[in-house]
């Protein structure tokens, strides 16, 4: 039998605000244990939480980012479950009425084509403390200093049919988010979470099967891995006479593999209410139009304006739009040395493999974008070749000083005058009569050849352009 | 609509309170009369009423986005049961 995957995404994106949501504690990641945990945080008796307007307006950003209806009136909720590290015995969420309404993403499929996701909602929620529960004796240390982070949730709908087709959605996301500034989408951090809802049916068939939710998503690749995984567990499941259960499984990517959470099952009864301890949070058109004039340029915008400014095919414009930073880095660079194609190239090329090869980041490069543009300006105006700009670029990327200082310490100043390179054609010429007569008698490829030598007699710094056309007209004068 | 001891149990376990079988009858039974009691605004003319989120007719306020409060740390966890490198212990708890 053929089968269809059905999946929908949650995303956790943690807002990047100073404070939590509800208390004026800091957010920092990777402070001592509950050195950022106040009063309201720990959930003490008497405590009031009091919302914050940063996290209200990277929320409102984020809706008009994907196209949504911004909720008017939204309405905080209780969500309670027991554990340990949610003092308060619920987390204050968002139910019936999320602050954001239905909106969409496009994905961009491996064919080329665009596929439409719904967004179903996304609300506002605070994130939870951690357990440790290595390293003491029968108890489990709390650590409260993530209690009361701000988080929007952001739920699909369920129209992604592949795994490949989540990690699209995701990856679009992860970008969208990054470049409104509104978390700083570090995976390792968990700033950036995903929970899977997974389901097969036969092919056809309108009716969704039985779902599994798969936790513990926390990169591009684990999320691939345990969605194919747990399609196929599943079909295995149905075909071998099984059914599926509706439950949590959780991602283990030492074994590669999802596994049952069956203690979660039962809890699964949150038991919503409004919280009477938070009025209706009220967003006017005015408060939407702030945000809105707040936008940056967003990634398909500026795919399109790549491609319309600077003449670049849809899919350099897609690899240089991938993040902001590197759009901004491009167009420095672009601008830097006038030449909109070859910066492209060298971004994406021998720039963007340095990167990978040195593991940095682009804020770490050790190159920038204002010396990269002047290592293309001298091959725009000839001082170089491309050939020898990378051997220029690898000193540059090592800190031997900018393209000037390198292309001066090398001597590597191309050669442009027509006068010594006839000289260098004459002296191959000479000394290579055999093949000198070959060309002449016909043999047409040896022209390669001749190229070939005169670049190795002056080290690769002959213009090649002039090379060629001197070349030319020696041999067949 | 009443209230089982069941249901009681289920809730009681939710919540991680201990009852015994006297307990579950009696909250059964007045959980169930309370039920009934709130019940009576089924027969309420709601038409043309909007859902109501909070008795109070008023909004949200938000705070600007500052840290104001300082480490006490020390402070609070002088109150704790057990804390060990500045974490709160409790029971073991694993999934």
């Amino acid at each position: 039998m053929e089968w269809e995957t059905v999946i929908g995404l949650e995303i956790h994106a943690q807002l990047n605000t100073v404070s939590k949501i509800f208390s004026g504690a800091p957010t920092a990641y990777g402070a001592e244990p509950n050195r950022q945990a106040c009063p309201v945080d720990l959930g003490m008796p008497g405590v009031l939480p009091v919302l914050n307007q940063g996290a209200v307006e990277r929320a409102v950003m984020l809706g008009l980012a994907i196209n949504a209806e911004i909720t008017p009136r939204s309405v905080f909720a209780r969500k309670n479950y027991f554990y340990p590290d949610l003092p308060k015995g619920y987390q204050i969420s968002q139910f019936e009425l999320p602050i954001v309404g239905l909106g969409h993403l496009d994905i961009e499929l491996e064919d080329g084509t665009i596929k439409r996701i719904g967004v179903t909602r996304a609300h506002l929620e605070e994130d939870a403390g951690k357990s440790l529960h290595e390293g003491f004796e029968a108890m489990t240390g709390i650590d409260l200093n993530r209690a009361g982070t701000p988080l929007i949730e952001i739920v699909s709908e369920p129209e992604l049919r592949s795994a490949k087709e989540a990690v699209a959605y995701m990856k679009k996301l992860h970008s969208l988010v990054r470049y409104l500034d509104i978390c700083d989408g570090n995976m390792q951090e968990g700033s950036f979470r995903c929970d899977a809802n997974v389901s097969v049916r036969p092919k056809g068939q309108t009716e969704f099967g039985t779902r599994a939710e798969l936790k513990n998503l926390n990169s591009f690749r684990f999320v691939e891995r345990a969605i194919n995984f747990e399609v196929e567990r599943q079909i295995d499941l149905i075909e071998g006479g099984g059914t599926v259960v509706q439950e949590t499984r959780l991602y283990d990517p030492d074994r590669d593999e999802t596994r049952s959470m069956r203690s979660k099952e039962e809890a699964n009864d949150y038991r919503y209410f409004p919280d009477p301890d938070l009025l209706p949070l009220v967003v006017d058109t005015a408060f939407v139009d702030r945000m809105r004039e707040r936008l940056p340029e967003l990634p398909d915008a500026k795919r399109a304006r790549f491609v319309e400014q600077y003449g670049l095919s849809d899919y350099d414009a897609g690899v240089l739009t991938a993040s902001r930073e590197m759009g901004d880095f491009y167009e420095a660079v672009a601008a830097g040395c006038d030449a909109p194609k070859l910066a492209a190239n060298w971004v994406m090329g021998e720039f963007s493999a340095a990167m990978n090869r040195s593991e940095v980041e682009l804020a770490d490069a050790p190159v920038n974008a204002e010396g990269l543009a002047g290592l293309l300006a001298r091959i725009q105006d000839e001082t170089i070749s491309g050939k020898i700009a990378k051997e220029v670029f690898e000193a540059m990327w090592n800190g031997e000083g900018d393209a000037d200082a390198v292309i001066e310490a090398k001597g590597l100043k191309q050669i442009t005058d027509t006068g010594a390179i006839d000289a260098i054609i004459d002296e191959v010429m000479a000394s290579n009569p055999q093949q000198l007569e070959q060309y002449r008698g016909g043999k047409d490829k040896l022209f390669g050849f001749f190229v070939g030598q005169v670049m190795k007699a002056t080290q690769g710094k002959a213009n090649p352009a002039q090379v060629n056309e001197r070349l030319k007209a020696k041999l067949d004068g | 609509m009443s209230v089982d001891t069941s249901e009681v149990r289920r809730i009681a376990h939710l919540s991680r309170l201990a009852m015994n079988d006297d307990q579950a009858r009696d909250f059964a039974g007045g959980l169930s009369d309370i039920f009934a009691f709130v019940e009576q605004l089924d027969g309420a003319a709601i038409e043309g009423v909007e859902p109501m989120a909070h008795p109070l007719d008023a909004e949200q306020r938000l705070r600007p986005d500052a840290v104001t409060e300082p480490d006490r740390r020390e402070a609070y966890q002088a109150i704790a049961p057990a804390v060990e490198g500045g974490l709160y212990l409790v029971p073991r708890v694993i999934e």
